[in-house]
């Protein structure tokens, strides 16, 4: 395989919690602790997880938008983790990004030909040459021409986004980062706009990297996904190696809650669902960040981090348990040797 | 059949000029759980709140009767509807967070409706509220309900707005998307908690919720509303197997599959949601639907369709939609 086009290692975001206490140990977030994962030429790497798990975060430490405590983001082999001002700037040209809610992303006093041209001219496009730019965006995105001069407040959810996907592509990006970009939409309007990034991938070549919490959507659209829990990756796989054969133990009950549109299937289910909350990121375990809710635990599965491992081609999993019934032996059968 | 829990007929509520709910007729059954689907402006939320009495500013009633086991509801007198609040009506809301109130203990909450109410003294009430917390799978409820929501997560949250609501036994309970604002595997655990109550109490459920994965693991009836009004209405098997309306055909067909195709072109209904200002005359599915007949700028009636009973479908072309899609 080639060179990936967008690489994470070892990825930390940190956030310091504020106490009012002057001289206590300062606690922080570790709102993502520890992630790794690539990114290829016209590949779709979903992210999946609970709230709170760190998707956003790691989405926004990608973008600039958010601090990056220690780690590496490689965009096209350059560490752009720390790239600030005009640098930072640049990079929008490769990458952007397509966040939830429609409405807010929109200015409600710009028309949709004004807000799809706004990267245009901070980029310094002509004028001239932006008005056909701006025609081309809408068509691609399936908005009519005679929609240029109205504003967001006349359109429905399902328009809206795609003029936030028309204003992420002006630029031509490599990467559109869509972090729950169909989740506030009515599901008649959501399978349109996944229609819509389907064919864009397909016609320019696109990557994305595709944060949501629903499992369906994820499925539909991602070659790979990665399962987060806790501001870590529990595990990572082709897609459908994923659901035919999930091995973390919190990946199965994810799949296994996902309500499914057949009340045959739905009421065949005998598996009690997964007990307990996800704890807070302030007091992450030292050990694995699944032990609370885990079934299969056994003793030292708090105190030692299971780091990932390589089970397949492509298919990532930490996990002390499961690595020990597949390659025999794990850090717990070392612990104190 | 025993009498229903709730009866609701030709119910209209309106916002402005327009009616945004027009003639809405559905009844619950004593234990039944009912779901009531549709996209997001069709009314579900409003009818919900009109039951509670919860109707507020420009927003009011203007047409239709509901009767609670048997006794006609006075949905505009706000002092008998207050009454029937938190005694037989409870209702959860979608966002728990901002349902509870900050400044109050959780128990506090949770005893609340008892004490207001007079049922209970305050003592009584606070060790039923620990026992209802305990019920709904709060672990450590004597030392939580003297915990404040901020000290909870979203999922626990909602399972203490669940026991604020449950704590009366109110016959109706009425669920407006309780699990859009959580994650799955706590939203397995509240759908699981909702069946169970169900089966352990009678009490009669009204969910409201856009998710058909919900639909089909809780509701043992469906009614699905576009523009306002229910278009169709079935068991819930006979729903998802064999539905009458074009909206609900077209509408399970576009959802994304665990067993489809990936990356295959997913079905879309065409064109959007019109606006309540621009709703058609007849058939308000009429701009999106691909059977339309002239006929359909007639308003068809919701009327028997399909081979179960109690399946009712408003659409002139029903014994058409089996070959949709
Ligand atoms: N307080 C209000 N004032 C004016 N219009 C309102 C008000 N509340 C709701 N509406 C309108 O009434 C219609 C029905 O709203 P309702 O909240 O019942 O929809 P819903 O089916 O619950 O949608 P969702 O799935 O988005 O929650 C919509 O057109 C909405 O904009
Ligand atoms: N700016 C911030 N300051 C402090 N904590 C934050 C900030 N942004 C996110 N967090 C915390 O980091 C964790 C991960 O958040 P997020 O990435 O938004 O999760 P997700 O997108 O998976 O739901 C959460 O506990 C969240 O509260
Ligand atoms: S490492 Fe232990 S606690 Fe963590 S998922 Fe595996 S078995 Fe469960
Ligand atoms: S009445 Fe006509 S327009 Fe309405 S759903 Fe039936 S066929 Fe379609
Ligand atoms: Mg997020
Ligand atoms: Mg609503």
């Amino acid at each position: 395989m080639s060179a990936p086009l967008l690489s994470v290692r070892g990825l930390k975001v940190h956030f310091p919690v504020a106490t009012g206490r002057l001289f206590a140990e300062k606690p922080v977030v570790r709102a993502v602790d520890g992630v790794d994962f690539d990114l290829a030429e016209g590949e779709t790497l979903g992210i999946v997880g609970e709230s709170g798990c760190g998707k956003s975060t790691t989405g926004n430490a990608i973008l600039g938008l958010a601090p990056v405590t220690e780690g590496e983001i490689l965009f096209d082999g350059r560490d752009v983790a720390g790239l600030t001002g005009r640098d930072r700037q640049a990079l929008w040209r490769d990458l952007q990004v397509v966040f939830q809610d429609p409405v807010s992303a929109l200015d409600p006093k710009r028309t949709i030909a004004q807000s799809i041209a706004e990267p245009l001219e901070i980029h310094g496009v002509a004028r001239a040459s932006r008005k056909a730019r701006v025609d081309e965006l809408m068509e691609l995105v399936g908005l009519r021409a005679t929609q240029r001069d109205r504003y967001p407040n006349e359109l429905s959810g399902g328009q809206r986004q795609r003029v936030v996907i028309a204003r992420a592509l002006a630029l031509e990006p490599r990467v559109v980062i869509c972090d729950e970009a169909v989740s506030a939409l009515d599901v008649s309007i959501q399978s349109q706009v996944l229609n819509l990034l389907l064919r864009l991938q397909r016609d320019l070549g696109l990557s994305y990297l595709f944060i949501s919490h629903d499992l369906s959507v994820v499925r539909h659209i991602a070659d790979r996904i990665a399962v987060m829990y806790l501001g870590t990756v529990a595990e990572e796989a082709p897609t459908d190696e994923l659901f035919r054969r999930p091995l973390h133990p919190y990946t199965e009950a994810l799949l296994a809650a996902v309500p499914l549109p057949d009340p045959v299937a739905e009421r065949a289910k005998t598996a009690r669902p997964l007990q307990g909350d996800v704890p807070n990121p302030m007091d992450m375990p030292p050990g694995c960040p699944f032990a609370a809710r885990c079934p299969l635990r056994e003793e030292g599965c708090d105190q030692i981090r299971p780091q990932p491992i390589e089970v397949g081609p492509g298919h990532r999993l930490a996990c002390h348990v499961r690595e020990r019934e597949i390659t025999g032996s794990s850090a717990l059968d070392r612990q104190g040797t | 059949m025993a009498e229903p829990t709730l009866e609701i007929h030709d119910l209209s509520i309106g916002v402005g000029p327009h009616n945004v709910v027009d003639g809405v007729d559905f009844d619950i059954g004593r234990g039944e759980i009912v779901a009531l689907v549709g996209e997001s402006g069709s009314g579900k939320s409003l009818t919900a709140l009109s039951i509670m009495g919860l109707l507020s500013g420009s927003v009011r009633q203007t047409g239709g009767t509901a009767t609670l086991a048997g006794n006609a509801l006075d949905l505009d007198n706000d002092h008998a509807m207050r009454k029937l609040r938190g005694t037989a009506l409870s209702m959860i809301f979608q966002e728990p967070v901002a349902s509870l109130n900050p400044l109050l203990s959780v128990g506090a909450q949770v005893s609340e409706s008892l004490v207001v109410h007079g049922r209970a003294s305050r003592a009584e009430a606070w060790d039923r509220a620990v026992e209802m917390l305990r019920e709904v799978g709060i672990p450590a409820p004597e030392q939580r309900a003297r915990q404040f929501p901020s000290e909870l997560s979203g999922g626990m949250c909602q399972r203490v707005m669940i026991a604020s609501a449950l704590i009366a036994e109110p016959r109706l309970l009425i669920a407006d998307e309780p699990t859009t604002a959580l994650d799955v595997t706590i939203q397995a655990q509240i759908l699981d908690l909702m069946r169970r109550l169900r089966d352990e109490t009678d009490t009669s459920v009204l969910i409201i919720t856009h998710d058909m994965g919900v639909v089909a693991s809780v509701a043992d009836r469906v009614c699905v509303m576009y523009g306002g009004r229910i278009v169709e209405q079935a068991e819930v098997h006979e729903l998802f197997s064999a539905p009458r309306h074009p909206y609900t055909k077209l509408l399970l067909a576009t959802i994304p599959r665990l067993t489809g195709e990936r990356k295959s072109e997913l079905f879309s209904i065409s064109g959007m949601v019109p606006d309540v200002a621009s709703w058609p005359e007849g058939c308000r599915f009429r701009t999106r639907c691909p059977l339309a007949t002239d006929r359909c700028a007639t308003r068809p009636p919701l009327e028997a369709a399909g081979a179960g009973e109690g399946h009712l479908a408003a659409c002139w072309h029903s014994d058409k939609v089996e070959d949709l899609a």
